[in-house]
């Protein structure tokens, strides 16, 4: 085919894009970059023969703009969050249990805790519950109440994360204070939202990786004379154990980066939980809280809390690639 | 072909005449009366009757569409899985029917089934082996191992398999995964086996181990099978039913069904005139 | 001619032995008269245990209907009560034109949405489409770039919003100079939504069969042609599936919006700034909410707005559905 030999070669539109992105993403640079090497190898000039080289170009110049962003994303936070690790101390910043901006403390360790035990409580809450809700959807349910669950849970997926903190705020915060002393905004409650929060991820992506498991195995286990139940939960689960566990992966990262619901029931003060109905101030919520009036260093360790946070991240996208690529190799 | 079909008729009719007047008739293990079959408006069996002898061999064999395989699923009751179908008439087990009276489960664990494709399930062929076994209560892992080689054993895969029990089942060749399906089935001490063209997924040498493998199983077994290769039936079956359009044509002695069939189109599909 | 069996003959036949071949090889096997010495046990095993593994059957059953009646009744309740709450407190000075603090309008909130919204698409669409053919219509499958570009969307995937609103204040705002504006909230959220876009449409090109593409190579016209003609369009209500997606996290974003767009509760003066409104800040809907509930002094104007906000998400969820059943006509 004759626009094969407009072939660029993947990498180095890449790194056109890239050297380009980082000053302005512009896609002009890595069209030109791309498109004139490209022409001079073509003897005749054939007008549809540019236009196919300049698409290619174009396009993909468009999907390398997805690794500039990511490149650029990386870039600026460690560009304003390093310095600020290193004035601090990191040892300091990690582990120092004080949060004082006024007196030039920056302990992140509350904050750090703080959002591993509320996703740790979002997991409690929302994990159990939602995998049974996909098994539910994916091998119980029939006809109309299937259907109806199905948008119900489409419709939680949509609703935005102030409303679901708004809820919180209004019902479940009231709802713990009775529980004991306290205002009710709470690890317990943080966690209850958020438990609620990451059903749909879970149920979504555990229900399609149990409606992929082949009909030959819920089969197989049903000739041996197992009734339906136990073939559900001991053949067809099982079968889809990658998928349930990048289920509960993608909760996790959704819990753990979640910010506003947080912020609005949580109580926000930087110390260390001791009980379930004290206060807690995640890591996102230390960055939305006093990013609108910091300066200078306390900013910079502000943006530093986002740099730890993207690292818990990365490390989960992590976990899920190794855990697809497992599902995968079976 | 012909020659070989006409030795074997000949060689028949003179040890059959020799042992008429001792022949019992063998014990029915399963029978199916006035069977009609729906799939929606469709009608998949009609009035089907045949009976099944204990410790046989019995191939259901006919062009595709023809309702065999239809037919096999209706003993182990795999149909109440499709939608839409509808069993009329009765499938006996033993005398006790198995739509009326016995509980599906209970009548599956009876009734063993192997699928035309290998279908192990995704675990290890220790666990493969144990999975029935396990689902019915079995939990002592000293129970557990005895029957896993028995079954094992009884597939004639324990000596290719006994040192990698632990190996994901689906590491194995189809073969493999075909005799270790059949030791899942017999793991469950069924009392009938259904092998739905079981070895049609499989190279010439896995299919002739299992058809060795089905010769042994029906010392202890009753056996059906369906199949698409009138050779394999001839070998090792000992009763043949011949299916078209949902009906049965000719049933009977292997035999008979393959030297000398009543029904001009049984001779017809038998000779490999269509099909 | 159906009789059944007649049984009456056993014969003798030509032995299995005899017919395989492969006999000798497998010499080792016996069948035991002894084999299955457990037989007794697993049959009382059976008998026993039946009425447990039944029990714990009906539980099974029970603990997923539990689990769905769960999840439906939190749907409900979060559902219905922000409707009962939400529906009698939407008055009409809630939809005025002007935004003051007395009458807490979220007009102007909600048309700051759509344009915010739209904007971001505008930037999003074209490069998570372009990006998505490139990735299957033009790539080697299975490339370095390919499979770097597959690695940095799902990254992004993965980022929390809160992240984004800290690279959109660093650069956008800062370091490009724009300060708290529409651009900039417009362009984070773009980058927010870009990889929504990309794998839905990847699915999407995917899902269109071969025999299309083999239909306009067929025919001679050049991979660009083939792609236009003949395989996005029968990919649109797939895209579309996917921008109505990335339009739902536009609506409902706050986190990444704060820090860059700012929560000046005004329309940007298009009228009388024209392009320069882009440098406007201003409060999408769902941030409005969040000042709302966060300020404590207009609890039933945060019911209101919250109506709003759901009714946005039915309006684009039924949107969804109905882009989901072109698709699967289109499949057909």
């Amino acid at each position: 085919m004759l626009f094969s030999l407009l072939n660029v070669p993947p990498a180095s539109a890449s790194t056109a894009a890239g050297s380009g992105g980082a000053g302005a993403p512009g896609a002009g640079a890595g069209l030109a970059a791309a498109g004139v090497p490209a022409a001079a190898r073509v003897p005749k000039r054939r007008p549809h023969v540019l236009r196919e080289g300049a698409a290619r170009a174009l396009f993909g110049t468009a999907a390398a703009l997805s690794i500039a962003a990511v490149a650029l994303i990386c870039l600026f936070l460690l560009a304003n969050g390093v310095p600020a690790m290193a004035e601090i101390g990191l040892p300091e910043f990690l582990f120092g249990t004080t949060w004082r901006p006024a007196h030039d403390l920056y302990g992140i360790f509350p904050m750090i805790v703080g959002s591993l035990y509320v996703t740790a409580g979002a997991m409690i809450v929302g994990v159990p519950g939602g995998l049974l809700t996909a098994l539910y959807l994916s091998r119980f349910a029939r006809g109309r109440t299937g259907s109806f669950l199905r948008s119900g849970v489409e419709l939680l997926a949509g609703i935005p994360s102030v409303v679901y903190g708004f809820f919180g705020l209004v019902i479940i915060v009231p709802f713990v204070r009775l529980f004991g002393p306290g205002t009710g905004l709470s690890v317990l409650a943080a966690s209850l939202i958020l438990g609620i929060m990451i059903l749909p991820t879970v149920i979504t992506v555990a229900q399609s990786a149990l409606d992929a498991v082949p009909a030959r195995y819920y089969e197989g286990a049903l000739a041996l004379g197992v009734d339906h139940e136990h073939a559900v939960f001991k053949v067809v689960a099982p079968a889809a154990a990658s998928g349930i566990m990048a289920a509960i992966v993608l909760g996790l990262g959704r819990a753990i980066g979640e910010t506003m619901a947080v912020v609005m029931v949580a109580g926000n003060m930087p110390i260390i939980p001791d009980s379930l109905l004290s206060g807690v101030r995640t890591m996102t919520a230390n960055i939305v809280l006093e990013m609108g009036y910091a300066a200078d260093l306390h900013r910079e360790a502000l943006i530093a809390t986002g740099v730890v946070l993207f690292v818990f991240i990365l490390l989960i996208t992590m976990l899920l690639n190794v855990i697809r690529k497992r599902g995968e190799a079976r | 072909m012909t020659s070989f079909l006409k030795e074997l008729a000949n060689e028949m009719s003179v040890t059959a005449a020799a042992e008429v007047p001792g022949a019992a008739p063998a014990p029915a293990k399963m029978a199916v009366e006035h069977l009609n079959l729906f799939y929606g408006d469709f009608q998949g069996l009609r009035d089907v009757n045949l009976t099944f002898p204990e410790n046989q061999v019995t191939a259901l064999i006919g062009p595709s569409g023809c309702g065999k395989s239809t037919l096999l699923k209706t003993l182990n009751r795999m149909n109440d899985l499709v939608e839409g179908c509808r069993v009329e008439g009765s499938v006996l087990l033993d005398g006790a029917d198995a739509y009326r009276t016995l509980d599906a489960t209970d009548l599956r664990r009876r009734v063993g089934m192997v699928f035309q494709q290998p279908n192990p399930f995704p675990m290890s062929i220790y666990d493969n082996v144990a999975f029935g076994p396990r689902s019915h209560g079995v939990r002592a892992k000293a129970d557990l191992d005895v029957i896993v080689e028995e079954s094992l054993r009884a597939a004639a895969i324990w000596d290719e398999l006994k040192d990698r029990l632990k190996k994901n089942a689906l590491g194995l060749s189809g073969g493999q995964q075909q005799r270790l399906c059949i030791a899942r089935a017999l793991a469950v001490q069924p009392e009938v086996l259904l092998l739905d063209e079981s070895t049609s997924a499989l190279d010439p040498i896995s299919t002739a181990k299992i058809e060795e493998l089905i010769g042994q199983l029906k010392e202890r077994y009753t056996v059906i099978m369906v199949t698409h290769n009138m050779l394999q039936a001839l070998r090792i079956s000992d009763k043949t039913a011949f299916f078209l359009l949902g009906e049965v044509v000719e049933a009977g002695d292997t035999d008979t069904i393959f030297s000398a069939p009543i029904d001009p189109r049984t001779a017809d599909y038998v000779a490999g005139r269509f099909g | 001619m159906s009789d059944g069996f007649n049984l009456r003959l056993r014969r003798p036949r030509p032995s299995v032995v005899a017919c395989s071949p492969t006999l000798g090889a497998l010499g080792a096997v016996n069948l035991m008269p002894a084999c299955f010495a457990k037989e007794d046990a697993l049959e009382a095993h059976i008998a026993r245990s039946s009425r447990r593994r039944r029990a714990v059957s009906v539980l099974l059953r029970w603990l997923t209907y539990a689990a769905a009646t769960v999840t439906a009744a939190v749907l409900l309740f979060v559902v219905g009560y922000i409707l009962v709450r939400g529906v009698p407190a939407l008055t009409p000075d809630l939809f005025q034109w002007e935004y003051t603090s007395e009458n807490v309008s979220l007009l102007p909130a909600l048309a700051s949405t759509v344009i915010m919204a739209l904007l971001a698409l505008a930037m999003a669409v074209p490069v998570g489409v372009g990006a998505a053919i490139y990735l299957v219509e033009y790539a080697r499958r299975g490339s370095r770039f390919v499979r770097l570009v597959r690695v940095t969307a799902e990254t992004l995937q993965g980022i929390p919003s809160i992240i984004y609103g800290l690279f959109g204040m660093l650069f956008f705002v800062t370091a490009c100079g724009w300060g708290l504006s529409l651009l900039s909230g417009a362009c984070t959220l773009a980058i927010m939504v870009l990889p929504v876009i990309m794998r839905t449409t990847e699915e999407a090109l995917m899902a269109v069969p071969d025999s299309y593409r083999e239909g306009g190579f067929g025919l001679g016209a050049g991979r660009l042609r083939t792609v236009a003609r003949c395989v996005l369009p029968s990919a649109v209500p797939g895209i579309l599936g996917g921008v109505i997606l990335a339009l739902g996290r536009c609506v409902g974003e706050v986190a990444a919006l704060l820090f860059t767009a700012g929560t000046v509760a005004q329309i940007p003066d298009f009228g009388g700034q024209g392009i320069f409104a882009l440098f406007d800040s201003c409060r999408t809907l769902a941030v409005h909410m969040y000042t709302l509930a966060c300020e404590g002094l207009h609890v039933n104007e945060a019911y209101a707005t919250s109506v709003v906000l759901l009714i946005l998400v039915l309006l684009l969820n039924a949107a969804m559905r109905v882009a989901a059943q072109k698709m699967e006509v289109s499949k057909k």
